[in-house]
């Protein structure tokens, strides 16, 4: 008797991994409870100041949302190049680029008599071209090159935070003194505009939530999407199919570039409003992070990517309230993503022996 | 099986770091802590009434509050004031950085201070200039001590004027020349080395200034030729190492001690050169190198340790929170320096130089000596100076102004190494 993949059976699995990903998440919770007590630290405290400090009032919310756009623009990018089955590790460069890009036409027409909007979006293009043309350069490294993306990546990233340095400190150096706090900021007509009162601008979480739907669309509803899951899963096989690999691959590295380099020019027009010398603010690490931890499934980006936003605002309490590091945030971000990968290898040998010999495993395991 | 040993590295590397992060950051209880600030969050108004005397101040560190170094020496400034002014309590942030906390402005945190209670914010570092500018204004009723900055200097070259702010910064200058003289009558070869951190004018002058020192003892006390000093810069390009983009500090030490440089001053954030030097000495070869910023920075490395110029912020601190407390504020701009009665004395000097065990007593004599000269008057910012490249920085007699120095365009003339970044 054959059994179609959607008996009780399957469906019983399905529910099952979810509840993998909860014990993933408790178990970091625990791991890191234990940490704190072993330092002696409250860890009941520890948690309450986290919560409070990300959504105790309208004006924590809105900071938090200032670093969940940006994040989330980075997350859905290298959910494309995840599908792709490429580690676009420089994707932290394209988001550099992308803001030395949107800086570099923010100075070139801010004395020129465009009105400011057309200005803003002027450089916020050139941020998203920035951001493409540092992918297509690891993208081109890697399929003409024969230079893996991770290695091409990290290169490409150092360059980029060697270029910014240079900038501010050389052609781009403010009156008087070259200052670590970066470009002479923009005057104010320059700065996308914000909800009254708030650090956040509407168009940033507009932005990100647009590009996640498109993201989210493209990879489950479109050919593109389907082609670029088959290149990702193999290769050859793809190949063999009649599908154009190397295009599609270099297709989704400058997909991932123009969503960095986006990344890059909010962090420009609606944060920093100039050039500063950690401008990526890791977001292209932490997105990586986010994306392993969301299995590559779209859908999930959004609310992970909120919960790292809300760790990383509401740690700033920590030292404040308790004396405590607050790299604390980081630390569980890395355990969380360390536990769901165990769990997830886990989860995938307790299956394998639960199934019958006969029925075949689909493999997500991407490593 | 290959695959679970190295998920069970990562897992306790990850056990490691969060040890590292969770160990508490200060003496003080953190229950202790924990209530006070619940009780200001409680409503600024109430928790005045209830503890009239009680004044909060926040400060804003760029690194990690315990880096030997920079941010140190401003945390334990607090610690001093606390101590020192009845009713003070200082919170604070550290690693006030966009690399270390994504997407947020130190205004924005100093803006978390300010809810707990902070009535007066310190900004520690010049990567907080614009934030802090964008606060003072925005923020008329909190006062604003910016550390390393010229914004409020009315004879400055940025000048804005802001009420509510005050630039603190200590002559490091003489610190430096100290350290320069240090190095000068200890090495062997007559080559200093200075390892640089990025260009600009600070850290140019900075610069400049342990080459001064150097010249002097080496020509005056030595009786050398002052041609025959070698003294090269090497910047690596930022305050600290960051592996692909800036010059490896350790390999800068390295390199200047291989090539016949003895001595090595520091004008960076971490202690490579420091390091670097202990592990050559311990081969058997003879080198030194001199730390920067804190007190306690030779630590350690009392074989290689020439000593140690370190900013004191404490008294200034003290002094301008007693005049917020006071109601005597006024926005100005201080350049402190040694006290020369006694440049070590805590109470009073803002900037200090603290022997290091590896100085021969002979060399201590000349560098007493010295520091008596500078505070008889001595002031090597005089003429004839000329800038590298030749053109006349001052004419014969010419005493530097203020202006003159802070805003040092190029390396003097007789320094090796670059003046100007992106050339």
């Amino acid at each position: 008797m054959n059994r179609s993949p959607h008996t009780p059976s399957r469906k019983r699995i399905d529910w099952i991994t979810p509840l993998f990903q909860l014990a993933a998440l408790l178990l970091a919770l625990l791991f890191t409870t234990l940490m704190l007590l072993a330092v002696g630290a409250p860890p009941l405290q520890a948690y309450l100041n986290i919560l409070k400090g990300a959504f105790s009032n309208v004006n924590s919310v809105a900071n938090m949302l200032v670093v969940w756009a940006p994040l989330l623009l980075t997350t859905v990018g290298v959910l494309i190049t995840f599908s792709a089955g490429l580690w676009n590790i420089g994707v932290e460069g394209q988001v550099t680029l992308g803001a030395i890009f949107t800086t570099w036409v923010l100075r070139l027409l801010q004395e020129s008599a465009l009105p400011p909007w057309l200005i803003i979006l002027l450089a916020m293009l050139a941020g998203m071209l920035g951001g493409a043309v540092w992918a297509a350069l690891a993208g081109a490294l890697k399929t003409f090159g024969g230079v893996n993306e991770i290695f091409g990546g990290l290169g490409l990233n150092f360059v980029a935070t060697a270029l910014t340095l240079w900038l501010i400190f050389g052609p781009w150096k403010r009156p008087g003194t070259g200052s670590m706090s970066g470009t002479l900021p923009f005057p104010e007509t320059l700065w996308l505009p914000t909800l009254s009162g708030l650090r956040l601008s509407p168009w940033s979480l507009a932005l990100a939530l647009l590009a996640l739907a498109a993201v989210y669309l493209l990879l489950r509803g479109t050919r593109f999407g389907l082609r670029l899951k088959a290149v990702g899963k193999n290769m050859r096989a793809a190949y063999l199919l009649g599908i154009p690999t190397w295009q599609h691959m270099m297709a989704s590295f400058l997909l991932c570039g123009l969503l960095a380099g986006l990344a890059g020019a909010l962090q420009v027009t609606a944060v920093y409003h100039r050039l500063i010398p950690s401008i990526s603010s890791g977001y292209g690490f932490l997105g990586l992070l986010v994306a392993m931890l969301v299995n590559y499934q779209a859908i999930w980006a959004a609310p992970v990517a909120l919960f790292f936003a809300a760790l990383n605002i509401g740690s700033i309490q920590l030292p404040i309230v308790l004396r405590l590091d607050s790299s604390l945030a980081g630390v569980l971000q890395g355990l969380l993503v360390l536990f769901v990968l165990l769990v997830e290898g886990a989860r995938q040998q307790i299956m394998k022996r639960l199934r019958p010999p006969d029925e075949s495993v689909p493999v997500e395991e991407r490593t | 099986m290959r695959k679970n040993i190295f998920r069970l590295v990562l897992l306790l590397t990850a056990f490691a770091m969060l040890l590292a992060a969770c160990k508490p950051a200060a003496t003080e209880t953190a229950t202790g802590g924990g209530t006070a600030a619940t009780e200001s969050t409680s409503g600024g108004g109430a928790a005045t009434e209830a503890a009239p005397e009680e004044f909060v101040f926040g400060m804003l560190l760029v690194g990690p509050y315990n880096d030997r170094g920079w941010s140190q020496a401003h945390y334990e400034a607090g610690l001093y004031v606390e101590e020192n002014l009845p009713g003070a309590r200082m919170i604070y942030l550290d690693r006030v950085n966009p690399a270390d906390r994504p997407g947020t402005t130190p205004a924005q945190l100093a803006e978390e201070l300010v809810a707990q209670g902070a009535r007066l914010i310190i900004f520690n570092s010049d990567d907080m200039k614009d934030s802090s500018i964008e606060f003072a204004q925005a923020h008329p009723d909190i006062f604003v001590i910016m550390a390393s900055g010229d914004q409020v200097w009315a004879e400055g070259n940025a000048y804005i004027p802001i009420d509510n702010m005050v630039n603190i910064m200590g002559r490091m200058e003489y610190g430096k020349m100290m350290a320069g003289c240090a190095a000068a009558l200890t090495t062997q070869t007559g080559q200093i080395g200075y390892l640089g951190p990025l260009i600009n004018d600070e850290t140019r002058r900075l610069a400049a200034s342990a080459y001064l020192g150097a010249r002097y003892c080496w020509s005056e006390y030595l009786g050398n030729d002052p041609a025959a000093l070698q003294f090269k810069v090497t910047w690596i390009g930022f305050w600290f190492n960051i592996p692909g983009v800036t010059a490896d500090p350790t390999q800068v030490a390295d390199d200047f001690f291989n090539t016949g440089y003895d001595v090595v001053i520091s004008g960076i954030d971490t202690t490579e050169a420091l390091t670097e030097a202990s592990r050559l000495r311990a081969a058997g070869e003879q080198v030194w190198a001199i730390p920067y910023d804190f007190i306690g920075a030779c630590e350690g490395a009392d074989d290689v340790c020439l000593g140690v110029p370190y900013f004191n912020w404490g008294p200034a601190y003290l002094a301008t929170i007693q005049s917020a407390v006071n109601g005597t504020w006024t926005s100005n701009f201080q350049w402190n320096g040694p006290d020369w009665a006694d440049i070590n004395n805590p109470d009073t000097s803002a900037v200090g130089f603290i022997p290091g065990p590896a100085l021969s007593d002979e060399a201590v004599a000349f560098l007493d000596q010295f520091i008596g000269e500078l505070a008889g008057g001595l002031n090597l910012w005089t003429g004839p100076l000329n800038l590298q490249d030749g053109t006349v920085y001052l004419a014969d007699g010419e005493v530097a102004t203020d202006q003159q120095i802070w805003y040092l365009p190029q390396l003097l003339e007789g320094m090796q190494g670059q003046s100007v970044s992106g050339e």
